[in-house]
């Protein structure tokens, strides 16, 4: 492949920002200029292109240090790692995070879906923008749910700049709840290595008041610490907890607390048993994915292990950008080390020897904590060539995701992952056969991975004796919207939705309940009874999804809901196939027209939408497109929205 | 002795069709089967010098037993499987996929698509005069060819024709996401400042007319573009030894494009620039 470059060269900023992360070039060919004696030799050039996977955290690298992504910077990137630069623009063009275009090193993301616009947050936008005036150097940008909607409204802003001293992270990570917290990944003082300012920062500010979220716009490395994980667990503390129990009582920056705290005994029994017998405790168990479709996890596990093709690969799916669901961050914010036993649990059994954990970009505490427990188990011998000295080698490596939903369905991972735009793929072959890299790939939610601990530690017959005979196990719910303690709940599969809204103190003149996100549907407030499991919401013609319950009181307007939704869904999708890149445009028109009308006026276009429904629902390539129909469609038949 | 190649032979696999038994070697697709049954599926991301991304939608068909349909172009045909091409669930997929479609990009210049719009009864109108639509202007940046996004279906085919099934020049991608997607090169930058080698055969497989030649699309704004009075003749490139097929496209004396058969099996349709718009020097005739 002969490639092609334009002119453009990279500032010193842009070219230190990704040789920091790939090694400065070995060779002219890697992307320097070119001279007379190199010109004989393009060994370097063909050797990058295995590093392709290199193309998304290059395109952060650039997006941490600068702010956007230019011309030169990219094409540099391009150079070094082989790729097409016409490809390249197309992956950075693909995600929500990054610009091609100049912008300023500061950009505050309010979320603007559907728990943040219940709780205000178009007002919060207004009043931010008008205070911070074009002169201030912020760019404010309207953002999907962020993850964060026990705490709505919502803010996370993003500082460009020079990063902080990667020895300091895990002091950062330490340090927290004194001084400016492991979310600023700069140094306490605001002083960079260079004496600079200029801090690479980020800032979570939940609830946010124009105040606070001003606040952490100027001086993201100032800005108040975010609230410790358990905060978002009102259970906190129950003893009954099991996927829970140790947010807040372990510190998530300690390994021997916990070790302290029963942690690494699953593994131990894991390797006591051996792979087969750990798939058939999996199996034995009932689990069932808990990333939104349902998959009988030890089958997957079976499968992917059954595959006579190598490497294996396990991937951890913590994408977590379905509106309404914060549960994944919640484990990982709090209990981060369970995630790194699990993995290497789900990994010794399925014969993987590396695993990727795909975070979701907007996560800057869950990537602090994590990178800081991932360093540690290293250290320790958890993690690399001799895991606990049983001559089992597993090693992680974090990827983050740039702003894409869709990056979330398990092939667009593999995509996006490999360097490619986060398209998904057409399914067969499945990830078991051909996943991540071609190769067998078994891919879990954070949550079915946390669960494979109990699973271990109290045996399979006694986990499956918690909720009901298809639906065994604890659940999480991400419980949001109008109720007095959102967070998330932990409950026997089989509780019923009345149960669950009580706990979290639910308040009257309840008109909707969100059930799966917005993937999801809606239930009325008489049908409470419904069971929280898989079969009880499927009889019930709804869907339990990733665990999402958002309760609206009639103080929210119904339709602006709807819109909220289908703009989501236009949003989000990739843009690969007809049925959803132009059916979500047409069912947002639908609705603005109807925003206002109702009974026969609204007939037509009720019509429409429903006819547009079933063809994406039936000839999408992937679940995005497949029920981007779902939640609307349920706030017509079951609400009588626009009746 | 001479020794003859046979070819792996292929197990034929068997399924049913509309009801009917079919007989396909492995490895074929639906699409494959309803061809050689005689069966009308339409396509328009499917190509037949490529691997279909299977991104437009319209070739789905109802599979017993599977939630959502599948897209006939792509979907291997497996042994006992139950396909049926006609249901009502699949005729309304195609409908609604045409009718967006058509709303949303011009597809004047698209062959069969005003055809199946009929059969379909697919209403186009129906989203309303102010349903979004990819209008974009012509991009006329250089002598060889014209980009004009406003017809394109996103069908991915000029992509992979220029990536890695063919031209391996990986001049275009698809940028952006969702209703914004675009073809594009580098930087969203004009044809000449990108690594686009004008081999044309992005031209050859773009199914809409959205890549076209500059004769053509200057000859259409001039009203004076009349596939009626064209005349076709294949012959073989005279400018190297590699003896391509050179299909010339002729109007009142002039030639007007060129393409090239895609049954060739050394070229597959393909072409060098010299060959593909290398013609002004058979008509210079001072
Ligand atoms: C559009 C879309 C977005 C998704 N987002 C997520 C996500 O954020 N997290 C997740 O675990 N699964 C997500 N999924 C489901 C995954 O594709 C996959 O089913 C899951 O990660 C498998 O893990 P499990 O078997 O443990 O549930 C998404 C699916 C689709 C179609
Ligand atoms: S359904 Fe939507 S998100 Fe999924 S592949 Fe198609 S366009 Fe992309
Ligand atoms: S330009 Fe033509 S070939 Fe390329 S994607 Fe669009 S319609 Fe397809
Ligand atoms: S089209 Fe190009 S490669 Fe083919 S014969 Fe002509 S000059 Fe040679
Ligand atoms: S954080 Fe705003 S809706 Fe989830
Ligand atoms: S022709 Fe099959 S999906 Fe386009």
């Amino acid at each position: 492949m002969d490639l092609r470059f334009g002119d453009s060269k990279p500032t010193d900023e842009e070219r230190a920002a990704v040789d920091a992360l790939l090694g400065p070039p070995e060779s002219s060919w890697e992307g320097a200029d070119r001279s007379d004696a190199d010109l004989r030799w393009a060994r370097g050039g063909r050797e990058a292109r295995d590093r392709r996977d290199q193309l998304l955290p290059a395109l952060h690298a650039l997006n941490d240090r600068v702010g956007w992504i230019s011309e030169g910077a990219l094409d540099y990137v391009c150079r070094r790692l082989t790729v097409p630069p016409a490809e390249a623009y197309g992956v950075a063009t693909f995600y929500a995070m990054f610009s091609v275009r100049p912008r300023p090193a500061t950009v505050l993301h309010v979320c603007t879906d559907l728990a943040c616009t219940a709780a205000g947050s178009g007002e919060l936008c207004a009043a931010v923008e008008a205070r911070l005036g074009p002169e201030s150097g912020v760019k404010v940008e309207r953002s999907p749910c962020l993850g964060l909607c026990e705490r709505a409204p919502a803010t996370l802003t993003i500082r460009a700049g020079h990063p902080a001293r990667p020895a300091l992270e895990g002091e950062a990570v330490q340090a927290e709840g004194g001084g400016p917290g492991a979310a600023a990944a700069g140094d306490g003082n605001g002083k960079g290595r260079r004496g600079r300012k200029a801090l690479h920062a980020t800032a979570v500010c939940a609830p946010a008041t124009p105040d606070r979220a001003v606040t952490a716009a100027t001086a993201p490395e100032s800005a108040p610490t975010e609230p410790a994980p358990e905060a978002a667990v009102p259970q906190s503390g129950d003893p009954t907890l099991t996927l829970l129990s140790r947010i807040g009582t372990v510190d998530p920056t300690s390994l021997d607390d916990y070790r302290a705290h029963g942690g690494y005994t699953a593994l131990r029994r894991a390797f006591a048993l051996g792979p087969a017998a750990v798939i058939r405790e999996v199996t034995d168990a009932g689990l069932v994915g808990r990333g939104g479709a349902a998959f009988p996890t030890g089958r997957k596990w079976q499968a992917t292990a059954a595959q006579p093709d190598h490497p294996h690969y396990l991937v951890c799916n913590a994408d977590e950008s379905e509106p309404g669901t914060f549960k994944d961050r919640v484990l990982m914010e709090g209990d981060p080390y369970a995630l790194v036993e699990a993995m290497t649990i789900a990994a010794y059994a399925t014969g993987a020897h590396r695993g990727y954990l795909y975070l979701r970009g907007e996560y800057p505490r869950a990537l602090a904590r994590l990178t800081h427990a991932i360093e540690q188990a290293r250290t320790r011998g958890l993690l690399g060539d001799d895991v606990l000295g049983q001559g089992y080698a597993f090693d992680i490596e974090i990827r983050r995701g740039a702003g894409a939903y869709i990056c979330g369905e398990e092939t667009a991972l593999f995509n996006s992952i490999e360097g490619h735009r986060g398209e998904p793929r057409s399914k067969p072959p499945f990830p078991v056969e051909k996943g991540l890299f071609g190769k067998p790939t078994v891919e879990n939610n954070v949550e079915t991975l946390v669960n494979v601990l109990p699973i271990l530690t109290m045996g399979a017959e006694a986990y499956a004796a918690i909720g009901t005979p298809t639906s065994t196990g604890p659940k999480l719910f991400c419980v949001s919207g109008s109720v007095a303690r959102p967070g998330v709940y932990e409950l026997p599969f089989g509780a019923t939705l009345g149960e669950l809204l009580t706990l979290a103190g639910v308040r009257d003149n309840l008109r909707a309940v969100l059930l799966g996100g917005a993937a999801g549907g809606f239930v009325r407030p008489d049908e409470l009874d419904i069971p929280l499991t898989f079969e009880g919401t499927r009889e019930a013609g709804t869907t339990l999804g990733s665990g999402v319950v958002m309760a609206f009181d009639d103080t929210v307007p119904l339709p602006r809901l709807l819109l909220r939704i289908a703009e989501f869904f236009r949003d989000e999708s990739c843009g690969q196939c007809v049925p959803c890149r132009v059916g979500t445009v047409r069912q947002e028109e639908a609705l603005h027209r109807i925003a206002d009308r109702t009974g026969a006026a609204a007939a037509d276009d009720i019509a429409l939408l429903r006819e547009v429904g079933r063809a994406m629902r039936d000839a999408s390539i992937c679940g995005l497109g497949q029920t981007a129909w779902n939640a609307v469609e349920s706030a017509i038949d079951r609400l009588g929205a626009y009746e | 002795m001479t020794a003859i190649p046979l070819g792996v032979p292929r197990r034929l696999v068997e399924f049913t069709l509309d009801g009917q038994e079919a007989r396909v070697p492995e490895g074929s697709t639906i699409l494959d089967a309803c061809r050689a049954a005689g069966k009308d599926v339409p396509t328009l991301c499917e190509g037949d010098t490529l691997t279909p991304k299977n991104a437009c939608r319209v070739c789905v068909v109802d599979v017993e037993g599977a939630r959502t349909l599948a897209p006939a172009c792509s979907r291997k045909a497996e042994p006992g499987m139950v396909v049926r091409t006609d249901t009502e669930r699949a005729r309304h997929s195609r409908k609604v996929v045409l009718e967006l479609l058509a709303s949303s990009v011009d597809l004047s210049t698209t062959p069969s698509v005003a055809q199946w719009i009929k059969e379909y009864e697919a209403k186009p109108d129906r989203f309303g005069p102010d349903a979004a639509r990819v209008d974009e202007e012509p991009r006329v940046d250089n002598d060889l060819y014209v980009r004009d996004y406003g017809k394109c279906i996103l069908c991915y085919k000029c992509v992979d024709a220029c990536g890695d099934q063919w031209q391996n020049s990986f001049a275009i991608s698809v940028s952006g996401r969702g209703f914004d997607a675009r073809i594009s090169v580098e930087h969203d930058g004009p044809l000449t400042d990108s690594a686009c080698v004008y081999c044309g055969n992005c031209i050859e497989v773009c199914p809409t007319g959205a890549l076209s030649f500059k004769s053509e699309f200057d000859m259409r704004a001039a009203g004076t573009w009349d596939e009626e009075r064209q005349t076709e003749t294949t012959t073989v490139c005279a400018y190297c030894g590699v003896g391509c097929n050179l299909t010339l496209h002729v109007q009142d004396n002039e030639i007007v494009k060129v393409t090239s058969p895609h049954d060739n099996p050394v070229t597959h349709g393909n072409l060098c620039i010299k060959g593909r718009f290398g013609y002004q020097h058979v008509q210079n005739r001072d």
